[in-house]
């Protein structure tokens, strides 16, 4: 299917030894036997070359183009072998892996088998159907077409024809109950449909009077630990029925929907009895709960996590004080202490998943302190509810400041004891899912604009663990303040190109600049991206590059730059119109880039651009006047210094060199 | 719903009926071990018998308790202690998918008429130094069985590996009876007067009373000195034994080493698991030292794995002997076991 049936045969001169050692008096020598062999050619179809070194005994060689199913009878088990897994077994030597047991392996060109083995398995043109509705063998007359048939017949599906079956299923279904629908859930959908061979759907019920129980532990019952979609009203009011999608091909009694009915209901049953049993201890009583509540085992209790976390919260609020946000320092200290007491509810306890969201939901129910306000109240369980998101990229951040500030802290805690342990994420390893909570942590200050500085709160939130017992575990040979650093470069990289769509170069040349206050990295990529186009910035940009490349070409050959421009030294008008026109644009450009008018500013920098590009046409830098150099290099220097505040220009890729 | 309960099989016919199953296919029917264990995979028939290279196949029920999992017989789907049923397959054959669908068929379901599913979940207990990868099987949407490919157990690679199944015994009788209590399960139906005994009547007591014991009554001080010294006295043997091996000289040597109990010094570990879950129930064991008291279960579990390898050679001494506890090359492990109620 869609490959050639061989390579094609490559046919090549090829050069052997000199002439006058092939031939001795017109009779070839051993010399010659042994190239004719090597060439796989007769002596008599030798032929010979002339180069500019002599004559050359030389030979066509054709190489036979190999069959694809040779190549591919070597290259499969290769690539079998280094299919990635998670998690991957042997079961008939150690070192041999593969996801599960491998039992029987198809593997055909057109009609023919593919002659390889792999585990001990030959290949052929057997497979299996279905284990409870086509148990038998199958035998497969093609590759292709009707290879996907032949597994049809025998009710195993191809992935795109199993979602499509689902998909059908659940509507048909769900037309049963007016104005119904079910809940798209992507992530449910892939599940099921690697779930299956043959899908189904049933629709069942439950009672409604499990509808008291609040939406997000039914869904999470339903959803995570049945692998059930949800079915809602027009208006998105969860009713009581469930769809379960079955690996067979119906139900024509309803002993199936019953079965589903009853598990359901039994767990229905546990989150009901939880959340009573639950509400027997409030959530401050909870609190010293937590010293029973391992967080890391280095870094101690959940207790101690609270009270760092509580500390880091007040920080944050100190710093956010004056921008202009409002936040209500109550309430996200009361949110602080109380956002990990969940962990203790037998609700939690279950539903692991709902973490946060349980403590959301209790403390809207719960008398949290004396004398508190509805409206406080409400605040204080909204941020406890939401002080885990954003849990992926797609995910919402927080939706009050105390909660983005509560997620901030929690996270920046996590990462900062585990930093300071040494156990920062190395490749695919990240137990503790730090990147995602570092991912978090830049999603939520850009999306919100809190203006806050990395390195500081990093600085603090290690600052939190002073005096702990969990310092003393902290490893003395990791430069923290560095790993965190560029950890969060990383992220902070990963979000503004891959999540947001900024150009590779832009990002770098931003970063380089700073890569410390989200907020601003990212207004300063959205000017450059925006000025970017024009040919005054392209050349400014290029400009910029060969000055980087004078000056590291003057540090590789030690010639010295001097420490300031001597104004006496400038000879040239060139030059000094350029030294005149620096610290003027330098002033405006200062002044827009503390108004964080980015994009005006970078306007003003790529005025430079007559100066400089005058300066290159007269002035020769690498002179052998050595004053003069010094005093042009720091010319250079200066330019380079002044305006590469908000990005480093000569990061970005110019036109002329993606032409090149 | 078409299944009656009146021809739905009992608890004790469930049981029957699974072990004729196994037994007729060459299974050693085992009865359940006598000392506490939290699962099946506990049980010397499983613990030391997946280690080494003989194959076995073995099926038993094992009663697991976990005091922790204990309700006071109040909630309709938990138990302190559960029934599991367990089968080994060493090594595996090669349709033990297969072989498992037909044990369904045995205890009375129609796969037919029924929903299967295969569900990913690999399995670890870090006490036991054990993991493997498998299913949760599924069947119209219960837990039933936990099937795992078992990898590594007391820190040592298999050779061969073993196919484990736990039948979660409690979960499918209520099952097949329909019914939405475990304590409602027909244990037994007399033949002649038609009576019934249910689980109830057979298990309610001790699921109030240990609960009682596991939360509130057991004196942690002494729980703790059990601890202790069941510890002490397993680790007395290792090292004795260490010695016994080490010592490859004489005549003596292999009587000697064939001789030596580690079967009890077996028992004594399981004790310990046993005395920690109970501390744990309590609430006696402060965060920082649980880590530590499960590493210290788990040091003897390795230790006499390794010891009962070695042991099992019975005087042939090779390189082989100092083979290394290797790393799992697995990650993200779940680190629970089936537990027998929904």
């Amino acid at each position: 299917m869609g490959i050639p049936a061989a390579q094609v045969d490559v046919t090549e001169q090829i050069t052997g030894p000199a002439m006058n050692v092939a031939f001795i008096d017109g009779q070839p020598t051993p010399a010659a036997h042994a190239f004719a062999k090597k060439s796989g050619v007769g002596v008599s179809q030798l032929e010979r070359v002339t180069t500019s070194k002599g004559e050359y005994l030389s030979a066509k060689v054709t190489k036979k183009g190999r069959g694809a199913a040779e190549i591919l009878a070597e290259s499969l088990p290769k690539e079998i072998a280094s299919i990635y897994w998670p998690q991957n077994m042997y079961w008939r030597k150690r070192g041999e892996v593969f996801v599960r047991p491998v039992r029987w392996l198809v593997a055909m060109l057109d009609e023919e088998v593919i002659p390889l083995e792999v585990f001990g398995i030959k290949a052929g043109n057997r497979s299996r159907g279905h284990r409870i509705l086509a148990n038998r063998d199958i035998s497969i007359p093609r590759a292709g077409e009707p290879y996907v048939s032949a597994l049809r017949d025998a009710k195993v599906l191809s992935r795109g024809a199993r979602e499509q079956q689902i998909r059908e299923a659940l509507d048909a279904a769900t037309r049963t109950i007016p104005g119904a629908r079910w809940r798209e859930d992507k992530n449910l959908l892939d599940t099921v449909v690697n779930l299956t061979e043959f899908p189904f759907a049933v629709l069942g019920g439950f009672d409604p009077d499990f509808l008291g129980l609040p939406e997000e532990v039914l869904v999470t019952v339903m959803r995570d630990h049945q692998k059930y979609f949800a079915v809602e009203d027009a208006n998105h009011k969860l009713q009581p029925h469930f769809l379960a999608v079955l690996n067979t091909d119906g139900d024509p009694q309803g002993i199936i929907r019953h079965g589903h009915e009853r598990v359901l209901r039994a767990r229905f049953n546990d989150a009901r009895f939880f959340w009573e049993a639950d509400q027997k201890h409030s959530l401050r009583e909870r609190v010293t709960w937590l010293k029973h509540v391992t967080f890391q085992k280095d870094l101690g209790s959940y207790y101690e996590k609270t009270r760092r976390v509580q500390r880091v919260c007040s920080w944050l609020a100190e710093r956010i004080r004056d921008s202009g946000i409002a936040i209500r320092p109550g309430v996200l200290h009361k949110a602080a202490c109380l956002s990990k007491t969940d962990l203790t509810t037998e609700l939690v306890k279950e539903f692991t998943e709902l973490q946060g969201i349980v403590g959301g939901l209790y403390a809207r129910v719960q008398i949290l302190d004396y004398d508190l306000k509805e409206d406080v109240r409400q605040a204080i369980a909204t941020a406890i509810y939401d002080h885990y998101k954003p849990e992926s990229m797609e995910d919402p951040v927080p939706r009050t400041t105390e909660g983005a500030l509560l997620s901030i802290a929690d996270k920046a805690d996590s990462i900062a004891g585990m930093f300071a342990l040494g156990l920062q994420p190395t490749g695919s390893k990240d137990p503790f899912a730090l990147r995602r909570q570092a991912n978090g942590i830049v999603k939520i200050i850009a999306e919100t604009k809190l203006p806050l500085n990395l390195t500081q709160l990093f600085e603090y939130a290690r600052e939190a663990y002073r005096g702990s017992a969990a310092e003393k575990k902290f490893s003395a040979s990791v430069d923290y303040a560095e790993a965190v650093r560029s950890f969060f470069r990383e992220r902070l990289e990963f979000y503004l190109r891959d999540v947001l769509g900024f150009k590779y170069d832009v990002v770098n040349a931003v970063l380089v600049a700073g890569a410390d206050d989200v907020v601003d990295a990212l207004a300063r990529a959205e000017a450059v991206t925006q000025v970017r186009p024009s040919e005054d910035f392209e050349s400014i940009s290029a400009a910029f590059k060969r000055i980087k490349n004078i000056l590291r070409q003057a540090s590789e050959t030690q010639k010295q730059v001097a420490a300031s421009i001597d104004s006496n030294l400038l000879r040239e008008q060139a030059e000094r119109d350029l030294a005149a026109a620096i610290p003027q644009i330098a002033k405006k450009v200062e002044e827009l880039r503390g108004g964080r008018r980015y994009q005006q500013a970078l306007l003003e920098i790529s005025r430079l651009r007559p100066a400089v590009d005058t300066f290159f046409d007269k002035v020769m830098v690498m002179v052998d006047d050595q004053h003069l150099r010094a005093n042009r290099l720091a010319l250079l220097q200066t330019l380079l210094k002044e305006f590469s505040t908000i990005a480093d220009f000569s990061a970005i890729v110019t036109e002329k060199e993606k032409v090149q | 719903m078409t299944s009656s309960k009146s021809n739905s099989p009992t608890f004790q016919d469930l049981i029957l009926r699974l072990q004729t199953f196994w037994a007729e296919r060459g299974c050693v029917l085992q009865q359940p071990y006598d000392v506490e264990v939290g699962a099946g995979t506990m049980a010397p028939e499983t613990f030391l018998r997946v280690l080494g290279p003989k194959p076995y196949k073995v099926g038993y029920v094992q009663p697991s308790r976990r005091p922790a999992d204990g309700r006071y017989g109040e909630n309709p789907n938990r138990l302190y202690k559960h029934m599991q049923l367990q089968v080994i397959l060493k090594p595996p054959p090669d349709d033990v998918q297969d072989l498992y669908l037909e044990s369904l068929g045995a205890m009375g379901i129609d796969l037919r008429q029924h929903d299967i599913k295969f569900e990913e979940d690999n399995w670890e207990s870090p006490t036991l130094g054990a993991w493997g990868i498998g299913w949760q099987v599924m069947l119209d949407g219960l837990e039933i069985t936990q099937f795992t490919y078992f990898q590594q157990c007391g820190g040592v690679d298999l050779e061969p590996i073993s196919a484990e199944l736990t039948y979660g015994l409690e979960r499918i009788a209520a099952f097949l009876q329909d019914v939405d209590s475990i304590y409602d399960i027909v244990w037994a139906r007399d033949p002649e007067t038609g009576s019934v005994t249910t689980y109830g009547d057979v298990r309610l007591a001790d699921e109030l009373q240990f609960s009682v014991y596991n939360f509130e009554a057991a004196d942690i001080e002494k729980t703790w000195r059990h601890f202790e010294l069941c510890e002490a006295e397993c680790k007395a043997l290792l090292e004795r034994y260490a010695a016994v091996s080490k010592d490859r000289t004489g005549d003596g040597i292999a009587p000697a080493r064939k001789r030596f109990p580690l079967l009890a010094a077996y028992d004594l570990c399981l004790k310990c698991s046993h005395l920690f879950n109970i501390l744990d129930a309590r609430g006696a064991i402060s965060v920082t030292e649980r880590v530590g008291v499960i590493a210290r279960v788990r040091a003897l579990a390795v230790g006499i794995a390794k010891a009962w390898v070695d042991q099992q050679k019975s005087g042939v001494i090779s390189d082989e002997d100092k083979q290394e506890e290797e790393k799992p090359t697995a990650k993200r492990l779940k680190t629970e076991k089936v537990s027998a109620i929904s």
